[in-house]
């Protein structure tokens, strides 16, 4: 155990010299997400996209799915990491009209790793799998798209046409889609 | 110093003197009681307080009662009337000054003899240089973030010579919180004991809703605020700017549209101090509690300035909800921490004009000491992060790959500059320092 009384009086001499090549140290949170980035391993399907190859807590991600209702197209997704990653979860939006039951028009998404489920010990590359799982397996129990959702549950080849259409480009149930397809 | 005078300072301390001029059961094992060390407290030593909310007034009050003269505070707040009640350093004619700057001008008009010196700032605005002057930290901070930032910069500043800790550049934390009638206190020594990223776990963490429950199937008033929050704010955004907790025209704003849902949804229990709490995340505040634990903070102060005493080892827990409870254990290191495990490890490069980065990575992937299989390279210049090479992303690949042939010297990493290296084959990111045996010519 220190004694800091008798420690203190002998650091009083040489206390006002910095040392030299002191820099500023980086952040838990730019630690770890050092760690996330290098060691992403993206399924064959998703690819990544840095901006700012010096800021590795701002990028996107694309995922081209190569099965399911959403294959062929081409989704975007922004994500955020704040300076309390790991604590808290990263900012996930999804940057591409989809029509989808678990994403809403603003990108929203609803994934509950990103959210009420999120742990510290998940990384960047849980979420990729994640946000992966939604295109293969919408889920029409959480909706943010109710209307999607019912769609699914009722008459999926009927989902199918509507995720093609909204893909190529055109109206689905009142909105707007862009064309998303690769 | 005349008779009288005399006479009241040996009053005035006559408690402290008690303590620091007898032996004592409790005493460190190197104590020896002397009149220095007295001398010590009102006059060489240097408390840093973060925080003059609830417990900052709190121990400011106490460290000052307790002969500590010297005493900076950082907050980086300005007082609010809802303060008032707790925050007892304030009073209603300082409602929109500064925290710091009330607080410290409180406590130096009425503890004779105690300099205050007050900071309205956040804490990141300070570096290493300033926080190097105290010998001991004590936080009485609100933000999960503020307090990271603090144990990182602590963690940062440790000095180690072939991997052993150079105990005269560590910094004792001692960190209060509170929440309600529930509270805890703990003494970190930086490197040496439990930090806050080793038992960052123990935060609660945020309560979130799912968004699909919030989106569709609101059963509480907080999953109407969360959907205003999360979804009709960004859409219509009606300043055009962020949600601003402390500005009226938000709140009503949000408190409107959520009544609207609550209504739609036949929800009760909405209320404008309930869309205040949720937005602003307020957690209630005790009194009592605060002043109990800035009392241990400052008792553990006092002992580490002192060592009239061991202290606490290393965190207690208090609760006062039902009857009182407190514990204290000792919070374990953990082996792989983010922050404290990360003893910075020498690599000594022998001329950086002539070593490329290219080499510098030949030297981890085949040394015996490191065997690594992709490392990606960041550092530090100029306060910035940069992204030296990182060959497991194709599109930061592609813009650091004309890195590789580049010397250190031309990189700009100087004698002694650490860089972060990531890589599959180690759990958390190692920090290199580089030391240059051939100094730079025009360094002198």
């Amino acid at each position: 155990m220190i004694k800091l009384f008798s420690l203190k009086q002998q650091k009083k001499d040489g206390e006002s010299s910095p040392r030299p090549g002191n820099q500023k140290k980086p952040s838990a949170a730019q630690l770890r997400i050092t760690k996330d980035i290098n060691e992403l391993n993206l399924p064959k399907t998703c690819s990544t996209e840095f901006p700012d190859p010096d800021d590795l807590l701002t990028f996107k991600l694309i995922i081209c799915p190569d099965e399911g209702f959403y294959r062929t197209g081409r989704f975007v997704f922004s994500f955020k990491v704040g300076p309390n990653y790991p604590h808290e979860p990263p900012k996930v939006k999804c940057e591409t009209q989809v029509y989808h039951p678990n994403i809403d028009q603003q990108g929203n998404v609803c994934l509950n790793i990103l959210r009420e489920d999120w742990k510290p010990v998940l990384t960047i590359n849980s979420i990729v799998y994640g946000l992966q799982y939604l295109f293969l397996e919408p889920n029409a129990e959480d909706p943010l798209n109710k209307e999607a959702a019912e769609v699914l549950t009722n008459n999926r080849r009927l989902f199918e046409q509507n995720v093609q259409k909204a893909m190529r480009g055109g109206q689905v149930g009142g909105l707007y889609f862009e064309r998303c397809l690769k | 110093m005349g008779e009288s005078a005399q006479d009241s300072y040996q009053k005035r301390w006559g408690h402290l003197r008690k303590v620091l001029e007898r032996q004592g059961p409790f005493g460190h094992p190197e104590f020896e009681p002397s009149p220095e060390i007295l001398e010590f407290v009102m006059n060489g030593c240097k408390i840093l307080v973060i925080g003059a909310g609830g417990l900052g007034c709190e121990l400011l009050k106490d460290l000052a009662l307790m002969g500590f003269k010297n005493i900076h505070v950082i907050d980086m707040d300005t007082i609010e009337l809802s303060n008032l009640n707790r925050q007892f350093l304030f009073r209603r004619k300082d409602i929109g000054m500064s925290k710091a700057e009330c607080a410290a001008a409180f406590i130096n008009s009425r503890v004779h003899g105690c300099q205050v010196t007050p900071h309205y700032k956040r804490i990141q605005d300070f570096d290493e240089s300033f926080y190097r002057q105290f010998h001991v930290i004590v936080c009485g901070l609100d933000s999960i973030v503020a307090r990271r930032w603090i144990n990182g910069m602590m963690i940062s500043m440790l000095q180690y010579d072939d991997g052993v800790l150079d105990q005269s550049s560590l910094i004792p934390i001692v960190d209060g919180g509170t929440e309600g009638f529930k509270g805890n206190a703990r003494v970190i020594m930086p490197g040496l004991t439990a930090c806050i990223e080793c038992t960052l776990d123990l935060y609660p963490p945020q309560i979130t809703y799912p968004l699909c429950t919030i989106a569709n199937t609101p059963r509480l008033p907080e999953h109407c605020i969360e959907y205003v929050k999360v979804v009709q704010w960004p859409k219509e955004n009606p300043w055009g700017s962020n949600i601003d907790g402390d500005d009226p025209q938000h709140i009503t704003w949000i408190y409107e549209k959520s009544a609207e849902r609550a209504l739609q949804f036949n929800i009760t229990g909405l209320s404008y101090r309930l869309v205040q709490g949720v937005v602003k995340n307020i957690i209630p505040a005790v009194a009592s509690t605060n002043a109990v634990i800035a009392a241990v903070c400052a008792t553990e102060v006092f002992k580490l300035a002192t060592s009239c005493c061991v202290p606490m080892n290393n965190y207690m827990v208090f609760n006062d909800v039902d009857g009182i409870y407190s514990y204290t254990y000792e919070a374990e290191k953990k082996s792989n921490c983010l922050a404290c495990s990360q003893v910075p490890q020498t690599l000594e490069i022998k001329d950086p004009s002539k070593m490329k980065l290219k080499d510098l990575i030949q030297v981890l992937c085949e040394s015996a000491s490191f065997q690594m299989r992709n490392p990606g390279l960041t550092t530090y210049i100029n306060g910035k992060n940069k992204t030296l090479y990182m060959s497991t992303i194709k599109s930061i690949e592609e813009r650091t790959r004309d890195n590789l042939n580049k010397t250190l010297t031309d990189l700009g990493l100087s004698d002694n500059c650490e860089i972060m290296v990531a890589d599959q084959t180690s759990p958390n990111t190692l920090i290199l320092k580089l030391k240059y045996l051939i100094e730079d010519v025009n360094m002198d």
